[in-house]
């Protein structure tokens, strides 16, 4: 055991930390992280991609990646503190996330030398913003289901079927789409990795208004979208392989911990605010007990993702770590979030624009969010099948 | 950064596994818990040999010369096996003070012997019959007389203090000050045949571990049975942030505890899942259907961020002094909730068969419920947090 890092990282953290002091966008370092979000588009979106453009000049994009594509071929540690230092810092989250965390890593592994080379700086730029084509209508957990189908016709693939919960598809310039190639293979194996051109002809956008009132995902409708065929990544018909190489990079381990601890460090001083019977809230015995109780959970969290980060670093493959946190921290989200509106009484339940409104509305925001993302990327059921089937060596269930 | 066992301590762990395996499996267990001592000199002589009671003890004075998280390793294992004996009361509570507070001559009469398994210590830190052993609350105190203290107290739940040779006994010998660091209260090596010193067992639902009640009438000891590093250790303490004397080894003991819970949940959960594999109804096992596999995997989520704690608390208790008393606090509450909700899914899952005497999960359920109260509840850790975190 030891906690510290060496000389070399502790000048990597240095380094990273006077330029974040010094190049954060001021509003954003003042706006509650995870908190209301206006619309994305015009300037905000214009902002958010100079943000991502000003960080890869400064070479803090990507930096896990190889030399030759633009990146410093970081090690794990080095990569798990620039995300804990970004959260750190406020700054404002990557537009450029979705590739730079989903289709760049894919792309180094599985793309064509064309590909890495035309694909690979924009993703890093932000030039290109990418959404994620999995979801559909009737492929959510069992996503291998996934109807959308792509008829090879010359040197295009035609595709036809409907994409569901796509996010920012309405700000994407393109979107790495799982289709099925071969309707006759097992289910597993008839489906097939491409890039699609978002301004294609036959791609229709139905937003989806969230409960939290933003508009931030889409249906996306596809009716004879031509794809050319040099846009498949990896092998034909095996596109299941190619998604599931790359599907969760646990790279931000602490970062998304980081975000927890912050989260509760804004429910004890919701507790300090609050008020019981005349005295602050942070002072009822009970309050307490359940404060630290959840200041617990979160420390347990982040050691956690301390002993996560360790095997990672050792290079041992993991197993279902990440299931465990996935499950352990949404959850843990989303009860932070409930404690901070039960100790604001009346006003908790306050939204965007309300009189007496606490922290911006960030609390039923955040409520609302962290429930999506216990059902999103793999609902909680589903992280408890994987822990009981491939960690505890469980039966399939029939 | 390395948040992982070294590989010096996974080796201890898998020898440690395998001892126990081999010398304490759940039928010598049960001999054990039913015999009155509930100790087995035998077992306790191997686990001398392997050189486990000494883990804390330093080298020159014929230990292992390591540190708690070793010691964790063990309890871990032990908690596993849910062994009985005075491990945690003598290797691990008593070694602390002593090493931490003995003179040079009580740490030479006797730390060599405890390491070698020939005598076994223990310690009494709190009056009172509640789950809040605050130490900077005794108010019993120890009166001067002719060079000497006489002991006057009882001390209730002092673990194996019927096997005792020797007793560190809590007794307040000065006002608490409002420095942090020095709360006014001594600890005193009590031979364990002294004149004046009364035993009574407790009855506890647990059966694989022994408590009594100690009771001190006029019990006179000579001026060398003060722990005297107790001022320098309170400096030391003030310095490191650690806290007064009873506190550290408090702090000792909930981690070893909460190592001990983690141990004894995880097993508990891997024993009903080896179960569920092969208890079939509906013609296929039990294991397959969701409802048991989320309950298993519920309790998993749980004991792997516990460990995490149980890991840096333990770690912390060495290298890091100041955030110790906070991260074991932190480990003894999480731990034993784990523990306590691990071991009844456990029985859950086992289904009629875990609710009979035959069956071994009632064992581990009823450790989880000593070791819940043992040592500062649920509660107590929780407002420590509290009030460590300034709220």
């Amino acid at each position: 055991m030891d906690l510290d890092l060496t000389p070399e990282e502790e000048r990597f953290q240095g380094e990273l930390r006077r330029w974040l002091r010094d190049n954060v966008p001021a509003r954003a370092a003042r706006a509650p992280r995870s908190g209301p979000r206006e619309e994305l588009g015009g300037a905000r979106l214009a902002a958010l991609k100079a943000w991502q453009r000003a960080l890869d000049r400064a070479g803090y994009v990507a930096i896990g990646w190889p030399r030759e594509y633009g990146g410093r071929g970081a090690t794990v540690m080095e990569q798990t503190i620039l995300g804990e230092e970004l959260v750190r810092a406020r700054a404002p989250a990557l537009i450029g996330q979705m590739g730079l965390a989903m289709v760049g890593p894919t792309l180094i592994q599985w793309g064509t030398e064309a590909q890495k080379r035309e694909l690979l700086p924009k993703i890093r730029s932000a030039e290109h913003v990418w959404c994620q084509g999995y979801s559909e209508p009737g492929a959510g957990s069992d996503l291998a289901s996934l109807q959308t189908r792509a008829r090879r016709e010359g040197d295009h693939f035609v595709v036809s079927g409907r994409k569901i919960w796509t996010s920012n598809a309405q700000i994407a310039d393109l979107m790495f789409c799982l289709v099925r190639t071969n309707p006759d293979a097992p289910k597993h194996h008839g489906i097939s990795y491409v890039l699609i051109d978002m301004r294609s002809p036959g791609i229709e956008l139905r937003p989806l208004v969230q409960m939290t009132g933003d508009a931030g995902f889409n249906e996306v409708l596809f009716d004879g979208v031509r794809v050319p065929v040099e846009n498949l990544v990896g092998p034909l018909d095996e596109g299941w392989k190619v998604a599931n190489t790359t599907l969760v990079h646990e790279r931000n381990m602490l970062g998304s911990t980081t975000q927890t601890q912050q989260l509760f460090e804004g429910l004890l001083r919701v507790a300090r605010r609050a008020r019981r019977g005349g005295r602050p809230a942070s002072e009822d015995p009970l309050v307490r007990q359940r404060l630290a109780e959840l200041k617990i959970r979160v420390e347990a969290l982040r050691f956690l993702a301390y002993r996560n980060l360790t095997a990672a670093l050792h290079r041992r493959k993991g197993g279902i770590e990440a299931s465990i946190t996935k499950l352990a921290t949404t959850e843990l989200n989303h009860e932070l979030a409930r404690t901070a509106i039960e100790l604001l009484g009346l006003t908790g339940p306050l939204y965007r624009g309300s009189l007496h409104l606490e922290d911006g509305g960030l609390w039923p925001y955040q409520f609302m969010f962290s429930l999506g993302m216990i059902i999103g990327g793999g609902t909680s059921q589903i992280q408890k099948n994987i822990i009981a089937q491939r960690g505890l060596g469980l039966p399939r269930s029939a | 950064m390395d948040f992982a066992l070294s590989e010096e301590q996974e080796r201890l762990r898998d020898a440690a596994r395998e001892l126990l395996a081999a010398e304490c499996p759940m039928e010598r267990v049960r001999k054990i818990a039913a015999e009155p001592s509930g100790h087995d000199a035998a077992l306790w002589r191997a686990f001398a040999e392997a050189g486990w009671l000494g883990v804390l003890v330093p080298d020159a004075l014929g230990g292992a010369g390591l540190g708690l998280l070793d010691a964790a390793v063990l309890l871990h294992e032990l908690g596993r096996a849910v062994a009985p004996g005075p491990f945690l009361a003598s290797s691990v509570a008593a070694v602390v003070a002593l090493r931490e507070a003995g003179t040079r001559a009580q740490q030479e009469r006797w730390l060599p012997a405890l390491a070698a398994g020939e005598a076994i210590a223990t310690v009494a830190l709190f009056e009172g019959l509640e789950a809040r052993p605050d130490g900077g609350a005794l108010r019993d105190r120890a009166a001067r007389r002719g060079g000497g203290f006489l002991l006057d107290g009882t001390r209730p739940f002092v673990p194996y203090g019927h096997l005792a040779d020797l007793v560190l006994a809590a007794f307040r010998t000065a006002r608490a000050s409002a420095g942090a660091g020095y709360d006014g209260v001594s600890l005193f090596a009590v031979p364990g045949d002294a004149k004046g010193l009364k035993k009574e067992l407790l009855v506890s639902v647990d059966e694989t571990r022994r408590e009594c009640e100690l009771r001190l009438r006029g019990v006179q000891l000579p001026r060398e049975a003060l722990l005297e590093r107790r001022e320098r250790a309170a400096g030391a303490a003030r310095a490191s942030g650690a806290g007064p004397l009873v506190a550290r080894v408090l702090d000792a003991c909930a981690v070893a505890i909460a190592a001990e819970s983690l141990g004894g949940a995880e097993r508990a959960l891997e024993r009903a899942v080896e179960y569920v594999k092969v208890r079939e109804q509906f013609g296929r096992p039990v294991g397959s259907f969701q409802a048991v596999q989320h309950m298993a995997a519920e309790a998993a989520a749980r004991i792997e961020p516990a460990r995490a704690l149980v890991w840096y608390a333990a770690w912390a208790f060495d290298a890091r002094p100041k955030d110790a008393p906070l991260a074991a606090a932190m480990a003894k509450a999480a731990c034993c909730d784990v523990y306590r909700a691990v071991a009844r899914t456990a029985v859950e899952m086992h289904g009629g068969i875990g609710f009979t005497w035959e069956n071994d999960m009632h064992f581990y359920l009823k450790r989880s419920l000593a070791n819940a109260a043992a040592f500062g509840d649920g509660d107590w850790h929780r407002e420590r947090v509290a009030e460590l975190s300034h709220f």
